[in-house]
């Protein structure tokens, strides 16, 4: 296989196949308690979870849609019509390729997961529809002590951690989605690094939905003990349905003292997937948690990565690129809360729209009175391509005391037609000078990306363009 | 030997008519000098060869070998071989010069051909030696908070990497101080030859001091006026251009 092959592949069209796969196990459309009990007796869980989901339920059904100030398209996700849980080969994820059945095999297969696991991963799951099919990781990093498997065996084979972070970092009443994945929960990857143990290669976890009318609500874990490194990537498709599919994920992560967590996404849903996801990191004293997060897709993505600083001297940072192609709304941002002296927090978010494609920012930063040493620097820029194109950028930036700093810039541009004139002279066609153009936009972020993953975004960046001139 | 012809070309941007009936026939192998006061149209000469969307050819042709490229995108003229070194060159955030230049290079190569990097990064680098430009200067972006003079530099450099056969280089000199413009001199000159035809276009004489033109030509309200030697630049610079502007008032007043 030659060079370029190897690759990671994430562009727009790579996800668009589907097979035809027989599910054994299907809750059916909607949720109420007997779809909770179906997910508990075909998962075998233990009753403190059955009551958390139903707990989790009653609070999902009681608060409002957000629409007070998240779009409207949200009212057009119908939840009686949604499956909640479809698994064809059981729940026990395979620890070999070969033991993958093999229509879910040929998917990763196709996406290129077993290739990239052998190349540059330390670990890697692949969830189809509401289970891993397949989960391992590497003799090496689990001899280490690194536990790297489902949420699911998680809660069973390590209660002792699993319990005492789960839900803590992201409550169940937090916002109606997560409510709803506390609620209809399955799959996810739980991670827990040991003291001092750093995971050189990153782990891995693949989301792909196959199913129609399907929602899909993993839910990860990660906890780095004190001095731990680790560093998680994910990626996510679908197949183009006509019917909207729901993705609703909560990840909670969790560095004690002096760890750290680097947590990449790139997503690359097909245009009918509502992606609402809840994301949220707790620093300990001196920790970190870094959360680099690509969004390419989706219908309507609504996603704001946070970090609490709870300890002293704790780092916080997002980075974010999102793409609003022709019908999308990308409503994404971050929300750093300092809850500890000499607490830092950065925000980087670029966007850009092309067609009608709506990006909006969304930030929080909260510095309390009572802290002091505290800095937050804030970054966003929105580059607009076509005239139909929409931006908008709502910062809550709430900073009280005398010793603490924030900064805060955006800016919105457009590639001009000067610069398109001056690229088109040099002998680029108007499609490769808005690529290249777009590409420099975001240049500076894409570097923060692991090397697969860069050369991947610049071409899927390519692709996204192409349609947009002319 | 290649022919860029240009010819009875008018030119308008909006109601206005820039360009009123101009002829010229820019051979490779020679270089012409275009000069004129402010306004006279050298700008617009050079944007409309190179295909400009905001300005509309109303009547005339430009030919390249007799064939006509007003049809042509500006890539397409590009790739064919018209270069224009910007007066004003536009930033590109973001984007590498390495970057830049080697797209510019794979949009002339066929399809499924890749440039070669290592013969790529010995050409770039031998023609910044040309320019004395510092090996850094590879990794800025294309011309972000450049300086008038790396501006102008850079432009160079572009020609050089591009091997143009017609270059149009507007107002190469504007904006550069004497050592700059003793540099960017040499890289033009260097660059001249059988291949290459260029059209230099200037306001002022001191330019052609040190890039010697084949062929002058006076341009005033957007038509040749005079053309002769080299000598006719040296008269323009003793005389000013009043005296080949004067003709153009008295015609109007008829």
């Amino acid at each position: 296989m030659n060079e370029t092959q190897t690759q990671l592949d994430i562009d727009r069209e790579k996800g668009n196949f589907r097979y035809n796969v027989d599910y054994e196990f299907d809750a059916g459309t909607g949720l109420n308690e007997k779809t909770i009990d179906y997910i508990c007796d075909v998962k075998d869980e233990p009753d403190w979870i059955r009551k958390f989901r139903k707990d989790a339920l009653k609070k999902f059904l009681e608060k409002p849609m957000p629409t007070h100030w998240a779009s409207h398209d949200l009212e057009n996700i119908i939840f009686d019509k949604i499956r909640y849980y479809l698994s064809q080969g059981g729940q026990k994820p395979k620890k070999t390729w070969d033991e993958v059945p093999e229509d879910v095999k040929r998917t990763f297969e196709r996406l290129g997961i077993p290739e990239q696991e052998r190349k540059f991963l330390a670990g890697v799951e692949a969830q189809f529809d509401s289970e891993a099919a397949y989960s391992n990781i590497k003799e090496a990093v689990g001899k280490q002590g690194v536990i790297f498997m489902g949420s699911t065996d998680a809660l069973k084979e390590h209660p002792e951690i699993f319990r005492k972070w789960f839900g803590k970092v992201i409550p169940t009443g937090d916002n109606k989605f997560s409510a709803l994945n506390s609620a209809a929960f399955s799959g996810g990857s739980f991670i827990y690094v040991p003291p001092g143990v750093k995971v050189t290669h990153p782990l891995q976890a693949y989301f792909r939905i196959n199913a129609e009318n399907f929602g899909q609500f993993e839910r990860t874990l990660i906890i780095a003990d004190e001095g731990a490194e680790v560093t998680y990537m994910e990626g996510c498709t679908a197949p183009k349905f006509d019917t909207a599919t729901l993705h609703s994920a909560v990840v909670e992560l969790v560095a004690l003292r002096g760890a750290k967590i680097q947590y990449i996404t790139v997503q690359n849903w097909s245009n009918n997937v509502f992606n609402l996801v809840t994301k949220r990191g707790l620093a300990m004293e001196d920790a970190e948690v870094k959360w680099i997060d690509c969004n390419i897709g989706s219908r309507l993505t609504m996603k704001y990565p946070g970090v609490v600083m709870k300890g002293r001297r704790a780092r916080g940072e997002v980075i974010s690129i999102a793409l609003a192609g022709d019908g999308q709304h990308q409503d994404t941002g971050a929300k750093m809360v300092h809850a500890a002296d000499e607490t830092t927090s950065n925000i980087v978010s670029k966007s850009i729209s092309v067609g009608t494609g709506r990006a909006t920012y969304r930030g929080l930063v909260k510095i309390p009175s009572h802290l002091k040493g505290c800095k937050n620097n804030t970054e966003c820029d929105a580059l607009l391509i076509n005239t139909s194109s929409r931006t908008d950028t709502y910062p809550a930036i709430s900073v009280r005391g005398t010793g603490n700093a924030c900064q805060h810039e955006a800016s919105v541009s457009q590639v001009s037609s000067e610069q398109i004139f001056y690229m088109q002279q040099r002998g680029l066609t108007e499609a490769q000078a808005m690529s290249l153009s777009v590409n420099g936009f975001v240049n500076d972020l894409v570097r923060q990306f692991p090397m697969e993953y860069s050369v991947e975004l610049k071409r899927l960046i390519d692709l996204e363009m192409e349609g947009s001139v002319g | 030997m290649k022919h860029l012809k240009i010819d009875n070309l008018h030119v308008s941007i909006g109601q206005s008519e820039i360009l009123r009936g101009l002829s010229l026939d820019l051979p490779t192998g020679q270089v012409h000098a275009i000069m004129g006061p402010n306004g006279s149209g050298k700008s617009t000469l050079a944007k409309v060869i190179a295909g400009h969307p905001d300005y509309t050819v109303t009547s005339g042709d430009i030919l390249v070998d007799g064939e006509s490229i007003l049809e042509m995108e500006p890539d397409a003229r590009a790739r064919q071989g018209i270069f224009l070194a910007f007066q004003y060159p536009s930033e590109i955030p973001g984007v590498t010069i390495a970057n830049f230049l080697r797209a510019a290079l794979q949009a002339r190569l066929p399809e499924g051909k890749e440039l070669e990097a290592t013969e790529y990064y010995a050409k770039l680098y031998e023609k910044m030696d040309l320019l004395e430009m510092p090996r850094t200067f590879t990794s800025r972006a294309v011309n972000e908070g450049f300086s008038g003079g790396e501006k102008k530099r850079c432009e160079i450099l572009q020609m050089a990497m591009l091997q143009p056969t017609f270059a149009l280089l507007d107002e190469t000199d504007s904006g550069l101080d004497i050592d700059a413009l003793k540099i960017v001199s040499h890289g033009v000159n260097s660059l001249r030859g059988p291949e290459t035809g260029m059209l230099v276009i200037t306001h002022y004489q001191r330019l052609l001091n040190y890039i010697v033109p084949d062929f002058v030509h006076v341009m005033v309200n957007g038509r040749i006026v005079e053309s002769g030697t080299k000598e006719l630049a040296l008269k323009l610079e003793a005389e000013g251009y009043d005296w080949a502007t004067e003709p153009e008032a008295e015609a109007v007043a008829v």
